[in-house]
């Protein structure tokens, strides 16, 4: 995908085990003044540490912090206490230097309008110092690569969200950063263009491209993250591979149960049901009910129903996914 | 950099996409700077008619009623000067009408734009320079083209009067007031842009240009306030006062002007202050 120097001899050669830190955060701390003299904590003593190479998600509800992580990591706020170093760069002491390793995608389209699709791509580049013949070509080769070229003079208002979105991040990489950040960057796409962005950052990574995604839908970090970081009031919850924190939950299935009357019943109904790790309400007809070992559960499940009285409307079973840790970490959904 | 163990679900070390070598800061922040001058440049370009018609409309309406029109039907201006000493006065008012305003339009505009809805200034603030010096190239991108403002009114001042204007150009002087006067426009409108919303931005033409252009020694020499004294002190506070007389002193140095030590004093003394209040409230804008 990405333009040049990329070799794959190296791959697979080095230990799995020790990868160089690019991204390092210690004691990461910010606080906002509030409003009325209540200070808000948005970042609370954060420790990452993410490795060469690596997607690494980080995921949590509106206002757990992510966006503020972001923010710190790359030097537009200015952390309360703490530190964080970026390919290891000081953010803090040295915002200027780490900013040319820095490559950044944020939530709103922020694309200069006064020039055109190319233009955008092009003065990115000279602003990270590439020479105009270097920054023209690169600029023509990533509009091909993200199936822009058709609209390489057009003003970057006309652009549909998902265009504006693939020039971003076309943008974003433009200048080869070591690190690209990437701040909900799906947010309000059209599930064909997300799907495209996933494509492109699959491509990337298998490029090496270590990225730093922050979002807070649960299938976007479990698709394309190495590891996840689960947050939320500022604090890290959980950190692993999506694979091992969904083994984290006791239970292996989620079984759905919709019924008429009071949810709040049948939910205390289905705790005595065997194998129940964790019951809770999803909605007003819907109760959510995690088992341990799956076997046979379905008839279990109508036949417990109907011997509490419950007329069963519908029924479903899934896997644990991402969303079933943050509710057992959180005890409330991430869409909250 | 150190090698720290990380754990990672899939083994192997995949190679970079390229690791880019870290310049030196310093000469990585006027390559920056210089791109992003070079990037205003350009949009200026696309935008030369524009840039031309705003820029000329309200001098060329101006000069053209006052100096052509008014002595053609009769109308009396300028006092007791007559006709023809009025269009000579008028010429460094209009030009340095020409020039603050440019630098207002220039920078305060766009910088609203891009601190409220479009939040287009994160991609500036993210080329590898500090931001104090994002804040410093915009004021050198208005200084600009608050010069080649004053550059385009110019000639209109001179020919449009149906009466012969008569200058004699300070050079020296001239060619020192005008870098001056035009980072000193620049930087009031980086105040402002910093500073205003964008729903304020009508607000900010009536209560802040308006009175700066009517009240800034343009249309008169700041000496002939005397018989008005608590408005020749009170206008004090107004920058344009000092660029309109430091150009007084520099076209037309027959008419009454400051003296050149409170000129400079005015020009340098404003340009400060307003280089400090900008430079800090994009600051506070861009970073949290």
């Amino acid at each position: 995908m990405v333009t040049t120097g990329v070799g794959n001899a190296a791959a697979g050669a080095a230990a799995p085990e020790t990868r160089r830190v690019v991204i390092k955060t210690t004691a990461l701390t910010k606080v906002f003044p509030g409003r009325d003299g209540a200070a808000l904590t948005a970042v609370d003593a954060l420790d990452l540490e993410v490795g060469e190479g690596e997607i690494f998600g980080l995921l949590g509800p509106n206002g757990a912090g992510k966006t503020t992580t972001v923010g710190m990591l790359t030097t537009r706020v200015v952390p309360t206490s703490g530190g964080a170093t970026v390919a290891g760069v000081d953010v803090v002491a040295e915002p200027s230097l780490a900013k040319q390793a820095i490559g950044m995608v944020s939530q709103s389209n922020n694309l200069d309008r006064a020039l055109t699709v190319r233009e955008n791509l092009y003065y990115h580049g000279r602003y990270f110092g590439m020479g105009p013949r270097r920054s023209r070509e690169a600029a023509d080769e990533l509009l091909e690569r993200f199936r822009l070229a058709d609209r390489a003079g057009a003003d970057v208002g006309t652009l549909s969200g998902g265009m504006a979105q693939r020039l971003m991040v076309a943008r974003s990489i433009m200048h080869r950063p070591r690190v690209l950040f990437l701040d909900e960057p799906t947010a309000g796409l059209d599930p064909q263009s997300r799907l495209a962005l996933w494509e492109i950052l699959g491509e990337l990574h298998d490029l090496g491209q270590t990225i730093l995604l922050t979002t807070h839908y649960m299938e976007e970090a479990d698709q394309l993250s190495d590891r996840v970081a689960v947050m939320d009031h500022g604090r890290l919850l959980a950190l692993d591979t999506p694979e091992a924190l969904k083994r984290s939950v006791a239970a292996d299935t989620v079984v759905r149960v919709s019924a008429d009357g009071d949810p709040a019943l049948l939910a205390r109904h289905f705790e005595g049901f065997d194998g129940a790790e964790v019951v809770r309400m999803v909605d007003d007809t819907t109760v959510a009910v995690e088992v341990r070992g799956s076997k046979g559960v379905l008839p279990r499940i109508v036949e417990h129903a109907e011997a509490g009285g419950f007329t069963l409307s519908d029924l479903s079973l899934t896997e644990p996914s991402l969303e079933t840790v943050f509710i057992n970490l959180t005890g409330k959904d991430l869409r909250e | 950099m150190s090698d720290v163990t990380v754990p990672m679900t899939d083994g192997g070390s995949r190679p970079l996409v390229e690791l880019s070598q870290a310049r030196p800061s310093g000469r990585a922040g006027l390559v920056a700077f210089g791109a992003l001058t070079l990037r205003d440049l350009a949009v200026l370009r696309k935008s030369l008619t524009t840039f031309v018609i705003r820029t000329i409309m309200q001098p060329l309406l101006f000069v053209f009623v006052f100096t052509y029109v008014f002595p053609k039907v009769g109308q009396a201006v300028g006092g007791s000067g007559g006709a023809a000493d009025f269009s000579s006065l008028l010429v460094p008012g209009v030009v340095a009408i020409a020039c603050i305003f440019q630098g207002i339009q220039a920078v305060a505009l766009p910088l609203v734009q891009e601190f409220g809805y479009t939040r287009e200034i994160e991609d500036r603030v993210m080329a590898p320079l500090p931001v104090w010096a994002v804040a410093a190239q915009k004021i050198v991108s208005g200084a600009v083209q608050g010069i080649l403002a004053a550059a385009v009114v110019f000639p209109l001042a001179i020919l449009i009067p149906s009466s012969k204007v008569s200058l004699h150009v300070d050079w020296p002087l001239l060619l020192t007031v005008t870098p001056l006067s035009a980072v000193l426009g620049a930087s009031l409108g980086l105040t402002i842009g910093t500073r205003a919303e964008p729903r304020q931005v009508p607000l900010v033409f009536s209560v802040i240009i308006l009175p700066i252009t009517f009240l800034g020694a343009t249309y008169y020499p700041w000496a002939r306030l005397s018989s008005i004294p608590w408005l020749k002190w009170t206008v004090l506070v107004n920058p344009l006062v000092y660029m309109s007389e430091a150009f007084r002193a520099s076209l037309t140095p027959t008419f009454p002007h400051m003296p050149l030590v409170a000129i400079y004093a005015g020009l340098v003394g404003f340009t400060v202050a307003l280089l400090w209040l900008g430079t800090n409230g994009f600051r506070r804008r861009v970073l949290s």
